[in-house]
């Protein structure tokens, strides 16, 4: 085949910018809600992330000789690095925003030729290089202080604590479920007593709890997701058979053996698993085209999450999980295709009831 | 073929280089070049081990039959290798032990067969002893560099634990750039090594490019290979 191919193409009225502003409304309330429990310091880091990314994409496009204001205005760099400032420790220092900006913006996605041309998520390639490059920072969550209250830094202190370095780290650390639950595992403790120490079932609603600065609240994020699923700008394929396959796997084990394996409630509620069915699996640019193929994806993300969480090193595994579901999507692409019109799935034309169609389709075979 | 020593010298350290040309080698070449000194070490060796063979190669061309070629070369670079395994075993045993199996693996390094190969079997012996030389320097020239950016990135020093190659007396070549650094651990990891070659890749590329232009105007022909 070659050329374009004319046809009844129906013209997509929607443009990139409204894309990526439909995402980021659906991303407010969430984001809004981490600032307001995170305080001063997450809106720092929020800033400083944003910022950075929109400087190197700028710098990235002016050496690839690109128009820089056009591509700056489609918002798509705001979004990566909204997405990953939404994935990092909210006290996390400066720097750490920084370079996962970098990371994210110039080798994440510009190397590959900028925007829709990426194979990996940028945003995740950014995170997963920054758990790996700085394992302390990296996992060196706070409790929930709520802004304007007593225990809660305020603006010039949230300085000191994104820039300065000056953050007591011993002081304020607290413990993620997922990395409780790793912990506890590790020390070879039963879990049914223990989870209910961190884990709250009502708080992992909510969101007030620790963790990364945009995932905790699973009601907001999946408000959020919801929202994007009423907009068509997702379909439901990826985060249902993502959540779907989770639920399925985390149910039979917990069931089996509750000591060693936490409920499906608690890994839907904890960690990154919302934010990533709703907002980072369902990338538009590293994702199957076809239903078929997005549902494989899904499932695919959803099980990995679960076994990285559960058997391998890292206590939070939707990063690396959409990243190796990311590297399957181009093989998912070439064998899962939609059937052609007026061809069976493998290609070959219709049979009609008719003997002349009959006739023309055994000789074409 | 009359020997051309300047072509040879060029396309040994640059034109062709084993490494940013040819993108071979790169098993050594990423799993040794955690540290500028290890990449060094694992440069010159191989480097002896291009030049031996390609001597070799090159005396022996004319009693190799053309069918057995291969299994022959084979042996003769495995013969070479092992000795020069046990020669730094015997008087550089600190590195040996640093770069561990990596040097018995010379052997499988399809650099070294394809020198044989493309050039050794069919030249002289001292055109093929200076094609290994350059070849052999063109890759130390890349395991350094790549060494040198991850070791810096990394870790913030430069040629650490250079006296387990050079002896005390280059001792001074073990330089801490940035004191106090925390560490860009991804750097040292194979990821690391992937991404920065990938880097250097496009800068040779992009400054191949630049002198290109540069000379085009005095209607200089664009480099064969």
């Amino acid at each position: 085949m070659s050329g374009p191919v004319s046809g009844p193409h129906a013209h997509g009225a929607i443009s990139l910018r409204q894309t990526m502003l439909l995402v980021m409304l659906a991303l407010l309330p969430a984001t809004l809600f981490g600032l307001s429990i995170y305080g001063w310091p997450a809106f720092n880091l929020l800033t400083v992330t944003i910022v950075a990314s929109l400087l190197a994409e700028a710098v990235c496009l002016v050496i690839a000789g690109k128009p820089v204001g056009i591509y700056l205005k489609d918002g798509s760099a705001i979004l990566t690095g909204w997405l990953l400032a939404m994935t990092l420790p909210p006290w996390a220092p400066w720097w750490i925003g920084v370079c996962g900006a970098l990371i994210a913006i110039v080798l994440g996605k510009q190397v590959f030729g900028g925007i829709g041309q990426n194979l990996f998520n940028p945003a995740m390639v950014a995170r997963v290089a920054l758990l790996i490059a700085f394992p302390l920072e990296m996992t060196t969550f706070v409790a929930p202080k709520p802004l304007f209250t007593e225990s809660a830094p305020d603006f010039v202190q949230s300085l000191a604590i994104t820039f300065g370095g000056g953050m007591h780290i011993d002081a304020v650390s607290s413990a993620t479920t997922l990395g409780f639950v790793k912990t506890e595992l590790g020390r070879h403790n039963p879990l049914d007593g223990a989870l209910s120490q961190v884990f709250d079932l009502l708080n992992g609603f909510t969101g007030f709890m620790p963790g990364s600065m945009g995932e905790t609240s699973a009601m907001l994020v999946l408000l959020g997701g919801l929202f994007l699923l009423y907009r068509r700008i997702i379909s439901w394929h990826i985060p249902v058979a993502m959540i779907a396959s989770i639920t399925l796997l985390a149910g039979v084990f917990h069931t089996l053996s509750p000591e060693h394996f936490t409920g499906p409630l608690v890994h839907l509620l904890s960690g990154a698993t919302l934010l990533g069915a709703f907002f980072i699996a369902t990338d538009l640019v590293t994702s199957p085209v076809t239903a078929r193929g997005q549902i494989i994806f899904g499932a695919g993300c959803g099980v990995l999450v679960y076994v990285i969480r559960s058997w391998a090193n890292y206590p939070e595994g939707v990063a690396f999980a959409v990243m190796l579901m990311n590297a399957l999507t181009p093989l998912i692409d070439h064998y899962v295709r939609p059937r052609v019109y007026g061809r069976d799935r493998k290609g070959q034309p219709l049979v009609y009831k008719g003997e002349s169609w009959e006739r023309d389709s055994e000789a074409s075979r | 073929m009359s020997a051309d020593y300047r072509r040879i010298t060029r396309n040994g350290l640059w034109d062709q280089n084993i490494v940013f040309s040819q993108g071979l080698a790169l098993c050594p070449l990423l799993a040794v070049t955690g540290t500028a000194t290890n990449g060094l070490g694992m440069g010159l060796a191989t480097t002896l081990v291009l030049v031996a063979s390609g001597l070799t190669v090159a005396l022996a061309r004319s009693m190799i039959l053309p069918e057995i070629r291969i299994p022959v070369f084979v042996l003769i670079i495995a013969a070479i290798v092992t000795l020069v395994d046990m020669g730094m075993n015997a008087w550089v045993h600190d590195l040996h032990k640093v770069l561990g199996l990596f040097i018995p693996l010379i052997v499988t390094n399809c650099a070294i067969l394809g020198r044989a190969e493309s050039f050794a079997s069919k030249n002289a012996a001292l055109p093929a002893a200076v094609d290994g030389l350059m070849m052999g320097l063109g890759f130390t020239l890349a395991l350094i560099v790549l060494g040198a950016c991850r070791e810096l990135i990394g870790s913030g020093t430069l040629f650490s634990h250079a006296e387990l190659l050079l002896g005390q007396g280059l001792a001074f070549l073990d330089i801490t750039v940035i004191p106090d650094y925390r560490g860009f651990l991804i750097a040292i990891l194979p990821p690391g090594g992937f991404l920065i070659l990938g880097l250097l890749l496009a800068g040779k590329r992009l400054l191949d490019r630049r002198l290109a232009t540069s000379t085009a105007s005095a209607a200089v022909p664009a480099h064969s290979c």
